[in-house]
């Protein structure tokens, strides 16, 4: 994986690098970085990988929020070089090859969205609290969602869509 | 935005770490939870040469109470694992009621407690309650360890008393002597936003009357404010509704606010006279009600 690192001034003569090794959405990879990249451009620019949308870019918006080790960061305030020996989890984790997570189709059924911008770190915020309590009370959701900043829909069908996913999956355990 | 470009070390020991900050130079930051450090970073309000990662040194994300009750706090624990936390929900209630007002719900999956005491921010919650609780930070470097009370530890805005070969490994919360209760209120325009006003109080009763008191404020002045003459008027006394009246009007007195954006100086003034007022009250009516059992 290459990183292009801009020059503005061209006089750069050598900066520090370093290796790393981690896991995203369950990929192990190893990464040569400069120690001041942020972990959302490993993830957007190195990795490709570019659900994990810069909206703030100030630790307000939540929108990068992806999930380390399970739990959620905002990827704009975390240094790529502090996810070695890290698991970190995307948004292009949540579905596979033929069908979407229930959270997507909680998104999807009860419009969680309009311009779509927040609906990643939306979707990674709920992963994790639904992980920690499968059975949610709306002041619970927005509770989780509080560090999720979105400027179209006023966060009812967001916290529709959350209690929507954490039904289904209840379901889904249910029936397993 | 990216930050400045810096020499990057995850030392896997507190000496290790110790020791590079020794040799870093001048300008060597220690990396905890980075929640304030990173987007200072990113804004270039910091350009350290050196940034010190303590998170791979084992052993410091603890937070525990010893057998003669005093609580300890690794440079480790999260505002998270606080917010969770069993022990403060039974035995720290001015701790209790803070933890879940950080910043925001993931913010809190990486900040720490002695992160936001060193970083010294005059809106930074935790300077508050620990100020009020009467505790410490305890510091460690090449001459040894030492144990700083609060009150001698910030000297001003994102300033604190640490060399800076120096890392603050735990803060330090003294036992109670009485039964503890107190709270702490803030007033935000929204979640993750600083405080427009935090009142931070921390009471010890016993028989009636008030063994120790200890009150701060948040965000209404230029560094965490011990009113500590709201404080002591408590001190020695029943809580009544003549001494709450007295402690909240000394407090409203000890802030120091500038009118801004977020409000007006008498605005604040008044917010910090309120919030004293519900949080005495509700010191009063648990006393009561213990009394009354």
């Amino acid at each position: 994986m290459t990183i292009v690192y801009d020059d503005p001034e061209g006089q750069t003569t050598d900066f520090p690098v370093r290796r790393i090794r981690f896991t995203v959405n369950g990929e192990k990879k190893i990464a040569e970085v400069e120690p001041r990249l942020l972990l959302a451009h490993l993830i957007r620019r190195g990795l490709g990988l570019t659900g994990t949308h810069m909206g703030c870019d100030t630790t307000n918006c939540g929108a990068c929020t992806v999930l380390v080790d399970g739990r959620p960061v905002k990827s704009c305030t975390m240094l790529a070089v502090q996810a070695d020996g890290h698991e970190i989890s995307t948004v292009e984790g949540l579905a596979t090859a033929s069908e979407l997570h229930p959270l997507q189709e909680g998104f999807r059924e009860e419009h969680g969205l309009q311009c779509g911008f927040c609906t990643p770190g939306m979707m990674m915020a709920a992963k994790a609290l639904l992980e920690e309590n499968p059975d949610p009370s709306e002041e619970d959701v927005r509770w989780a969602l509080s560090g999720n900043l979105c400027r179209c829909t006023g966060y009812q069908n967001i916290v529709k869509s959350v209690l929507w996913a954490a039904a289904k999956l209840r379901a889904e355990s249910g029936e397993a | 935005m990216y930050p400045s470009r810096f020499l990057y070390e995850a030392p896997r020991s507190l000496d290790e770490a110790i020791s590079l900050l020794r040799d870093g130079g001048d300008y060597a930051k220690v990396l905890a939870g980075g929640q304030s450090l990173v987007p200072l970073m990113k804004l270039r309000f910091a350009s350290p040469q050196l940034v010190v990662d303590i998170n791979n040194v084992p052993g410091l994300s603890y937070h525990r109470a010893e057998p003669d009750g005093t609580l300890r706090i690794g440079a480790l624990c999260r505002h998270a694992d606080l917010e969770r936390s069993g022990l403060l929900k039974t035995t720290q209630p001015t701790m209790a009621a803070a933890a879940p007002l950080i910043a925001d719900p993931i913010v809190r999956n990486r900040g720490t407690l002695v992160g936001s005491l060193c970083h010294a921010d005059p809106q930074g919650d935790w300077a508050s309650v620990v100020l009020a609780l009467g505790g410490s930070v305890v510091a460690r470097g090449p001459r040894g360890t030492r144990t700083i009370p609060l009150a001698g530890f910030v000297t001003g805005p994102f300033q604190n008393v640490l060399d800076p070969d120096e890392i603050a490994v735990e803060a330090v919360i003294p036992a109670a002597q009485g039964a503890r209760s107190g709270g702490y209120l803030k007033l935000e325009r929204r979640v993750g936003d600083f405080a427009t006003v935090g009142v931070a109080v921390a009471l010890e009763t016993g028989s009636g009357t008030v063994t120790r008191a200890g009150i701060a404020l948040t965000g209404v002045g230029g560094s965490t404010i011990g009113a500590t003459e709201a404080a002591e008027a408590l001190t020695g006394q029943p809580l009544t509704a003549e001494t709450i009246e007295q402690a909240a009007e000394l407090a409203a007195q000890a802030a120091r606010p500038r009118t801004d954006h977020r409000g007006s100086a008498e605005y604040k003034r008044h917010m910090v006279r309120t919030f004293v007022l519900r949080l005495l009250s509700r010191g009063q009516a648990a006393e009561t009600a213990e009394r009354a059992a």
